[in-house]
């Protein structure tokens, strides 16, 4: 079986896994519905959601080394950030823009993510920039291996990058270059596109003349697959093929998981004049969070009183994570003089 | 005569010139069924159709280059980049393209082309919905480059934007938008960019411009009179590109000193151009340094409210450079 062959996790998800997923998707449902509220609230400026996203962001997590792989992610990840091991504490000091956010140190809109430990990628808001970026890195993984900078037996080094950003946002030229040139060199690329019909109000119509992206993989000489982005496994599974056509050195993918954004576009947006109420509603209906448990609760891996008590855990989490962020100090209004640019290394002058 | 904001004059503008000139359409994302995320396209596409009020995929340089494209073809376009801080994919098109089409074919093709940009620091945008473009621009020959501070000066010189036969970077200050009121005509002529605007005639100091920081310099500046007994002239620029020089050494030769304010970074900001200027051309009038206050020279503007505020010069901080100078 090629797929135990890579150096990724396995196809397979034991049934820990499977709980662990779902475990993650809801933190990152209350701590998302949370920040609605504190928002509503006028307690945190801004918000931007993955809600409706979560089995997109999970699955793909779930089918690269977590912690390990290069991930630049964009500003609708939370449930990926999570996933990739990012704390509710992580979150709520970026919402609150503490000092001690560990993302941009209050510097940037919540929910742009940067983990130098665990290979995130800082992001701007600016769509798309990341994917050449994401090519980039991928080069380097490919460049290091071959220069033999790195021990082709060492667990902690990346083997591929994920990128992942809307469908909307495959009409910049960057996105456009960066597949390009993953493709052209052959690199372990994979880029996810979740997809969820709208870019702010703009249907997915309106943004290209095809009904799916994922048939531009093509032009790149990139393998492109859609799925499901509401199923959790099933977007695993396809993330799970990607990857791992990365690890074996076949080159970059793009997995393209149609789904849908639950919330307006962020909390500046009124989504009433571009979609209708009935629209959201059905939407709602075929949501990954509810559909995920009754997975589990079909499979048994779920009871009606583990469900309460993951809710009850998560709600303690969220509590938590927000008293202590809350709590945090602000960073001194000076502080936003640096760093600008890094200080030269010892002995050079 | 009607009470405005700053973006009501701007919308009304729109709905004249799609009315007027059947050439005239406008561009970008979400200004169709949306209205613009800020709504300053609200009703047009009602009015006027998907044809005339068109959402563009969410492309920058797609949508600065179909415009220099369609403004070729003798059209009117007035293309919305959503944020200025992602007028950077566009970069090329606009410096590259627009800005030397004129030059390059020796007069025989013009690029009628308008690119209205919200600008500047607003609490909760960021480093990616806060930055100040109008320095990258102004350096730019074959631009110009407007920015209007009023609801009236907004509506007459987008009129005259359009009718302008070259490409013209119309920015427009977003925090502004809802705060600067004021009274509209009921009938105004287009002002074509240009001239600039004397907000506030004065003769102990003069303080140079524009945008937001135009809107807070005329509140300082009252505050000075009343608080230090000080005459102060605000000089709105207006349009930064071509620079209204006789203004700005008029006024510097009557008060003998200049202050500058704007929330673009202090480095290389336009600033440092209006400073030349009068060193330049006005120095024997120089009773004191040429200030400048400026945002100081990071990124971009903060998230985090307090170092937001620590960014952005606000009334306060423009009083105080005001009654420094005047001191010396
Ligand atoms: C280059 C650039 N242009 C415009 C924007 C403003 N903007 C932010 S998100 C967005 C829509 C993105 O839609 P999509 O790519 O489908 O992602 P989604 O938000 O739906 O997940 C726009 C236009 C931006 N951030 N960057
Ligand atoms: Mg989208």
């Amino acid at each position: 079986m090629p797929d135990e062959t890579g150096p990724g996790p396995s196809q397979r998800l034991s049934d820990d896994t499977l709980l662990e997923m779902y475990r993650l998707m809801l933190l990152s449902r209350r701590l998302d519905e949370r920040a609605w509220a504190l928002h509503r609230q006028g307690r945190v400026q801004f918000h931007v959601s993955a809600m409706g996203h979560e089995a997109a962001q999970v699955g793909a997590a779930f089918a690269i080394k977590r912690g390990v792989d290069y991930v630049v992610p964009y500003y609708r990840d939370l449930a990926m950030a999570i996933a990739l091991g990012c704390s509710a504490l992580d979150f709520m000091l970026g919402l609150f823009a503490r000092r001690d956010d560990p993302w941009s140190a209050g510097r940037q809109m919540p929910c742009h993510f940067s983990d130098r430990g665990r290979h995130i990628i800082s992001g701007s808001s600016t769509v798309a920039t990341q994917v050449p970026q994401a090519a980039g890195l991928a080069f380097a993984i490919h460049y290091r291996q071959r220069a033999g900078l790195v021990d082709p037996q060492d667990a902690t080094q990346p083997r591929l990058a994920l990128t992942s950003l809307g469908e909307g946002s495959t009409n910049q030229g960057e996105w456009h270059e960066g597949m390009n040139w993953a493709g052209v060199q052959g690199l372990p690329m994979v880029c996810l596109v979740e997809n969820n019909r709208y870019a702010i109000s703009v249907p997915q119509t309106e943004q290209m003349a095809i009904p799916s992206v994922a048939t531009r993989a093509a032009s790149y000489g990139a393998q492109g697959e859609s799925v499901d982005g509401n199923d959790v496994l099933a977007v695993h599974a396809a993330m799970h093929r990607a990857a791992q056509r990365a690890y074996r050195g076949e080159g970059p993918s793009l997995v393209e998981a149609h789904t849908y954004r639950l919330t307006p576009h962020t909390s500046d947006d009124d989504d009433r004049s571009y979609r209708s109420r009935e629209e959201v509603a059905a939407a709602g209906e075929v949501e990954p969070l509810v559909r995920y448990r009754q997975t589990l609760l079909e499979r048994g891996l779920l009871t009606p009183s583990r469900v309460d008590e993951l809710e009850a855990r998560t709600r303690a989490q969220v509590d938590e994570a927000q008293r202590a962020a809350e709590a945090a100090p602000e960073p001194a209004p000076e502080e936003a003089d640096s760093p600008v640019l890094a200080p030269l290394p010892e002995g050079l002058t | 005569m009607a009470e405005m904001t700053l973006i009501e004059a701007i919308r009304t503008a729109l709905d004249e010139a799609l009315a007027q000139d059947e050439r005239v359409f406008v561009t970008g994302e979400d200004i169709g069924r949306r209205g613009g995320v800020f709504r300053a396209t609200q009703g047009l596409y009602e009015k006027y159709g998907a044809r005339r009020v068109m959402d563009s995929p969410l492309t920058e340089m797609g949508i600065i280059g179909v415009g220099i494209g369609a403004a070729l073809a003798d059209l009117r376009p007035v293309c919305e980049i959503q944020f200025a801080d992602f007028i950077h994919p566009a970069f090329n098109q606009i410096v590259g393209e627009a800005a030397r089409m004129y030059y390059r074919s020796a007069g025989g093709w013009q690029v009628p082309l308008v690119i209205r940009v919200p600008y500047g620091a607003v609490p909760g945008g960021g480093l990616y919905h806060c930055q100040s473009v109008e320095a990258l621009f102004a350096h730019i020959p074959g631009l110009k480059i407007v920015v209007p501070s009023t609801p009236r000066d907004a509506r007459r010189l987008l009129h005259g934007a359009i009718l302008d036969p070259n490409p013209v970077l119309f920015l427009e200050t977003k925090y502004g938008y809802r705060q600067i009121r004021g009274e509209v005509p009921e009938q105004d002529a287009p002002l074509l960019p240009g001239p600039a605007r004397i907000a506030r005639e004065g003769g102990d100091l003069s303080l140079f411009a524009w945008g937001l920081m135009a809107f807070y310099a005329e509140i300082a500046a009252e505050r000075a009179a009343q608080e230090d007994g000080l005459d102060v002239e605000v000089v709105d620029l207006r349009t930064l590109h071509p620079l209204d020089q006789e203004s700005v050494l008029g006024s510097l030769r009557k008060t003998g000193k200049a202050l500058v304010v704007h929330e673009d970074t202090r480095t290389m900001g336009f600033g440092a151009e209006i400073a030349a200027l009068l060193v330049d051309e006005a120095f024997e009038y120089l009773d004191g340094p040429v200030k400048r206050l400026t945002a100081p020279d990071v990124p971009a503007a903060p998230f985090n409210r307090g170092m937001f505020d620590y960014f952005l010069p606000g009334p306060d901080d423009i009083f105080a450079a005001i009654r420094e100078l005047a001191a010396y």
